[in-house]
């Protein structure tokens, strides 16, 4: 009887191989990436939302200091993503030392945009009166949403340094591998992604008219 | 451990060249949205003019510096279309915001 056990070889997606030729620690990270999108699409929708529908939604950036603040501040993250794509290939080719340097790197450009974020806020707090739930220009939502938009994103830029210190001085230590640097890379790029779109929309939409 | 032992087997990716060229083109993008800014464009233009020249910034993020151009498809088609789908269905909302300052009484 002849054999008819040498069918064809399993497929990818019959189990015992991965389908994404990737390791799980980096596809659960994208399926965070892909989640967390959501919630920041839905509370960048909830701006635009809230600005359409009040045709009197204040313009408060002037273009200096506001907008070149938040110029210097996107230099600052686009750098310290180049530095990560830097740290990554490092510890491909198994520097440790110079991976946690480039890390070391991304944290200053991340630090940076975090004391300029916070100054800009204080210069809206302190010299143009806004607070979440009030504003001299009478549109409480610009408040709300602006603070809540920005706020979630600076917040996770802070737990990206977090992240990133951990990295960097496990890498030192000899603990971790290059796949747990490129993940933790994955989740900085994400970060400096968002801000991609928060500023032209929030920022650059929003230009003081006046002199 | 050496330096050679500890390298580990990736898949293919781009070298630091190509991401210190995509650096400088995400940097020359920022700027033409700050010059637009300046130049106080029309808003629908404007508004136009940023979405778009943001969505080629996220594509370079997310292709290079995310490394998803060297990954495989499966991996794209199982993230990006449904989640990009999701977003555009938040949009359906938006035509009641242009609706909402006619329906407030007068004061």
């Amino acid at each position: 009887m002849s054999s008819h056990v040498t069918a064809a070889a399993p497929s990818l997606w019959e189990g015992g191989r991965s389908p994404y030729a990737t390791n799980s620690k980096k596809f659960g990270m994208w399926l965070f990436i892909a989640s967390d999108s959501l919630t920041f699409s839905a509370l960048l929708f909830a701006y635009t939302f809230s600005r359409v529908a009040n045709p009197n939604w204040p313009r408060p950036f002037h273009f200096s200091p506001s907008i070149i603040f938040s110029t210097i501040m996107t230099f600052c993250l686009l750098s310290s993503s180049l530095t990560m794509v830097m740290a990554v290939h490092s510890m491909n080719h198994g520097d440790r030392k110079k991976a946690a340097g480039w890390i070391f790197g991304t944290m200053a450009g991340g630090l940076g945009f975090v004391v300029l974020h916070l100054s800009e806020w204080m210069n809206l707090i302190n010299n143009e009166h806004v607070s979440p739930s009030s504003n001299p220009w009478g549109v409480p939502l610009f408040g709300g949403t602006f603070f809540g938009l920005t706020g979630l994103h600076m917040a996770h830029v802070t737990i990206g340094l977090i992240y990133l210190a951990i990295i960097a001085q496990g890498i030192l230590r000899g603990k971790f591998k290059a796949e747990d640097v490129e993940v933790s890379g994955l989740y900085w790029h994400f970060v400096d992604l968002v801000w991609m779109f928060i500023f032209p929309l929030v920022y650059l939409m929003s230009v003081s008219t006046g002199a | 451990m050496s330096a050679h032992s500890e390298a580990v087997e990736h898949s293919p990716s781009a070298g630091v060249m190509t991401f210190t060229k995509v650096w400088i083109g995400l940097l020359c993008l920022t700027g033409i949205e700050v010059f637009l800014a300046y130049m106080q464009t029309p808003v629908l233009i404007m508004l136009v003019a940023l979405l778009g020249l943001s969505v080629i910034k996220a594509a370079l993020i997310i292709a290079y510096f995310m490394h998803l151009k060297f990954e495989r498809l499966s991996l794209f088609l199982t993230l990006w279309p449904f989640t990009v789908f999701c977003i555009i269905l938040m949009l359906i909302f938006l035509g009641d915001a242009f609706r909402v300052p006619g329906m407030r009484p007068p004061l």
